[in-house]
């Protein structure tokens, strides 16, 4: 078995397990590549219908193609497509003009998130994170407890192995994060959307010399020098680089183990 | 040239006792052979220079603050890089006892290990532990790497000297000896590339040792384990989805699911989307299935193919390592997890504790199982499961405890026994077959903790054969032994209360009374019979009915001369006779035949009760002890 199809059938897995461990699921989705191949492995683990809802955080700041594509792929997939924007913020005036990136990240994503879980009770949230993005997204677990607060107890993690997971105690509160992807690499996500020919956004492929490697809010998140237009491209791009996947994300950046910080409080 | 979807990632993981380099050593692997992205080491330098530390190459993998400042592992990490022959996920765990949850999940994921030894330390407590988890997790492939050789001034001696306690290690706990090399993770001495400092050493650098390490064996070539997760309604279709981890299966193939042995063959798979969907699937893939008859099929069950199955019992021996926090205690329920069975567990027995401090096995009577120690036990579940023995298939012979949702330790089933060959399939038309045999004496044996025997007492009436029958089963019941009597008197009042006391209604009630023997000896209990039962024709002939069912019959003569007999007359029987009440009284007037060949003679009138109850204990528990174990154990506390 080829390793691409190992990790296919652990995510697949994962997605099973994680269906029939939680009553009220929800999945994450940003439209960018990880999250487009996680919606595929759900259309394959459900064979060809996802029995939950896809929440799309909407910071507010997204590119337009990204929101196009939302359109697009609602009406392909058939998804149960729910939109959270934390409208509170926005009325307050949180924003990249005049907050900080982890700040406006922290309330716009986080916070969102936050709000979403309140309102629709999920005790799962499927998520596409993978162990090479971020040191501290190595340490994950596949199935990740999380408070009522969201936060993440990340020096007392439950044990996990054989593909036995922690499940919470009845009535501890919060939710668990069922993390499918936590075993691929930027470069199998890239393998894996050629081999399916999986659509994702155009901002990926490089335009006049630049394309998006990863991708979040429009003001903080900047394109990498590039020439690889197709995905054959990218992929030998890939196998040559050695610039981190997110150099181009500002909020990791803004201060020592920023990334930490962020995803203790709740940040995918 | 770029790697094919196909290239292997060879996941390996960097154990040993805390402090002994691991992080260091992978940091210096990943520095070394270029792997650390772009601007990541000369981040964590300045970050490192404005905190005022020395940088590490450990940072680059611990990245939690915390595990910065205090230079340790907490949580297991993964990081990937490459070499010419093939990738691979290098697994960073926790080396500090506390984190011992940490270093599992982590090495379980691995195929193969790096076990790193503090040249100056050399094994210590967690070097054993860790290496004594590695059979538990399958893992086979072992280099040794014995680090910071500079603080030894790269001592061929002192190398070796650490290089042949590792093999002593290996040897005794059945591994197979590691390839030990020296190294300096710090000085990145013989990681990468060979070292001039240590020209002795002609094994070659540790890169090249990875390289070497065999690609993992094909899970194909084992026999079929499909293991279901759910089962989904699509239109008028039951998909059963799963995973195959074992095996191969084609379309048209035959299927037994277990536990319960259902029969059904495979129609077609279903997968998304539909033209991709196969004819045949080998191990590993998550596929469902649709199956040519409505068998009730549900989450955990176990499909096989007809001729390859796996057990099915409420009962194995393991060994487990537990992580606590509270100790493992005998008896206590547990939820057991074996790929998706789930099923209420304790565990009945624990053999052996492991002491990973000495490696010497603690072996007295023990209430539990600490957290971090390894024991061997016997598991007993509420309802059947299905299993292999991990030796056999890894994937289905290991099992974790929980309670709450919370995993509290995990192990491998160990010498399970297969069922005799090719056990019929059951049909739906015949739902009762496969309650015949399941449980087999053996399996009641562990269960129970002994086999089952039947004593017989025989002698004059009044010799004292039913005070001591009651005696002993008191004694033995007391120390967990299900024994039970059955008195020729209180039969005469149910089983054989048609029965005279013709020499033929005699006999009859000897065959009844051992036939009653037999089925509680087959149901694991210790029959006490205690019977005059006078004659050696009736005597033999309970006898062969025990030894043809392969039950243990031990005959106990219970002697005291006629007159103390007659004096002593508890029933007052021999009044009865001599009045003529009791037509041919034994002793009376008909004969005893004094046994031959008893296993027990016990002249009660020089004996103590208290001397004759120590010699029928000893009797009986040497006849039901179980084979190859230590005979049950002594309770103190049971003295009567």
């Amino acid at each position: 078995m080829s390793h691409l199809s190992k990790l296919e059938s652990q995510s697949i897995f994962l997605l099973r397990e994680a269906y029939r461990s939680f009553q009220r699921i929800g999945m994450p989705w940003s439209m960018g590549k990880d999250s487009n191949v996680l919606l595929w492995l759900a259309q394959k683990a459900f064979c060809g219908r996802i029995p939950f809802p896809v929440i799309h955080i909407d910071t507010t700041y997204e590119f337009p193609e990204m929101i196009e594509f939302r359109a697009w792929a609602q009406q392909h997939y058939g998804l149960q497509l729910i939109v959270k924007i934390n409208e509170e913020a926005i009325a307050r005036g949180v924003g990249y003009a005049t907050h900080d990136p982890v700040t406006v990240t922290h309330e716009l994503k986080t916070v969102a998130l936050r709000q979403a879980l309140a309102e629709y009770q999920w005790d799962a949230l499927i998520t596409g994170i993978r162990r090479d993005e971020d040191p501290t997204r190595a340490k994950e677990r596949y199935f990740s407890p999380r408070s009522s607060e969201g936060e993440w107890n990340y020096k007392d993690q439950p044990p996990e192995f054989w593909n036995q997971f922690a499940l919470p105690a009845k009535g501890a509160g919060g939710h668990v994060r069922v993390q499918a992807l936590l075993d691929w690499t930027e470069y199998d996500i890239w393998l894996y959307i050629r081999q399916e020919r999986i659509p994702i956004p155009p901002l990926y492929f490089a335009r006049n010399g630049k394309r998006f490697r990863s991708i979040g809010c429009q003001p903080i998140t900047h394109p990498v020098p590039s020439a690889a237009s197709t995905v054959d491209e990218i992929i030998a791009e890939l196998y040559a680089t050695r610039t981190p996947e997110r150099a181009g994300r500002a909020q990791d950046h803004h201060e020592r183990n920023a990334m930490q910080k962020l995803r203790a409080k709740g940040f995918l | 040239m770029h790697l094919s979807a196909s290239e292997e990632v060879l996941p390996i993981v960097v154990i040993g006792h805390v402090d002994h380099g691991k992080s260091t050593l992978i940091g210096r692997l990943l520095f070394d052979t270029g792997s650390v992205p772009e601007g990541k080491a000369e981040e964590l330098a300045r970050a490192a220079a404005a905190e005022g530390v020395p940088f590490e190459h450990a940072f680059l993998l611990d990245s939690l603050l915390e595990e910065q400042a205090q230079n340790v592992t907490i949580d297991t990490t993964e990081i990937r890089f490459r070499t010419e022959r093939r990738r691979y996920a290098i697994i960073d765990a926790p080396g500090h006892k506390e984190f011992l949850k940490n270093m599992l999940s982590g090495a379980a994921r691995a195929q193969a290990a790096i076990l790193v030894v503090d040249a100056r330390e050399g094994v210590r407590e967690q070097t054993r532990r860790h290496a004594m988890l590695l059979p538990i997790l399958g893992i086979r492939h072992i280099l040794a790497a014995v680090n910071k050789m500079d603080l030894v001034d790269y001592s061929k001696d002192r190398y070796q000297e650490i290089a042949d306690a590792l093999a002593a290690l290996f040897a005794e706990l059945g591994l197979p000896e590691p390839i030990s090399l020296p190294l300096s993770a710090r000085e990145g001495e013989n990681v990468v590339k060979p070292s001039a400092k240590m020209p002795w050493f002609a094994g070659g650098a540790l890169l090249e040792a990875l390289d070497s390490v065999p690609s993992p064996s094909r899970l194909d070539a084992l026999p079929l384990r499909f293991v279901v997760q759910d089962v989904y309604r699509r239109d008028a279709d039951r998909l059963v989805a799963g995973r195959l981890e074992t095996g191969t299966l084609r379309v048209g193939e035959e299927l037994l699911f277990w536990p319960g042995r259902k029969r059904a063959r495979l129609r077609a798979f279903a997968e998304w989307p539909p033209e991709s969907t196969p004819q045949q699937a080998s191990a590993g893939r998550s596929t469902a299935l649709i199956l040519d008859e409505e068998i009730f099929v549900e989450r955990g069950m176990i499909a096989s193919s007809l001729d390859h199955g796996p057990i099915e019992a409420r009962e194995f021996p393991a060994k487990i390592f537990w992580l606590g926090p509270d100790p493992l205690r005998i008896g206590e329920a547990y939820e057991l997890r074996l790929m998706t069975q789930s099923v209420g567990a304790r565990i009945t027995e624990v053999d052996r504790v492991i002491d990973a401090e000495t490696l010497s096995v603690r072996d007295s009577f023990r209430p539990g199982v600490e957290a971090n120690e390894i024991a061997e036990v016997l598991v007993h579940t509420q309802r059947p499961l299905a299993f292999d023995n991990a030796s056999e298939i890894a994937q289905t012979g290991r099992f974790i405890l929980a309670r709450d949702g919370r995993i509290l330790g995990g192990g491998i089933v160990l010498g399970a026994r297969y069922p005799r060959a090719s056990l019929p399939p059951v049909h739906q038309s015949s739902p009762l077959f496969w309650t015949e045999g399941e449980i087999d004496r053996s399996e009641r044996a562990r269960s129970l903790g002994h086999r089952g025997a039947i004593l017989w007492f025989t002698g004059l009436s009044g010799a004292g054969k039913s005070t001591l029958a009651i005696q002993l089963e008191a004694r033995l019941f007391r120390r967990g032994i299900w024994a039970y009597v059955i008195d020729g008197d209180n039969l005469r009042h149910g089983l054989s209360s048609d029965l005279g006391f013709s020499a033929q209604d005699r006999r009859e009630n000897i065959r009844r009374a051992a036939e009653a023997a037999r089925v509680l000896a087959d149901a694991g209990l210790v029959a006490i019979v205690a019977l005059i039962s006078p004659f050696r024709a009736d005597r033999r002939k309970a006898r062969e009915i025990a030894e043809a069912a392969g039950i243990p019959f031990r005959e106990i003569f219970v002697h005291a001369p006629l007159e103390v007999c007659r004096a002593r007359d508890p029933k007052a029987l021999y009044a009865r006779a001599e009045r003529g009440e009791i037509p041919e009284f034994t002793g009376v007037d008909s004969p005893y035949e004094v046994p031959e060949n008893a296993e027990l003679e016990l002249p009660t009138h020089q004996l103590s009760p208290a001397e004759c109850l120590e010699r029928l204990t000893k009797l009986a528990q040497a006849a039901i002890a179980l084979p190859n174990r230590p005979s049950l154990r002594e309770d103190p506390a049971a003295n009567i």
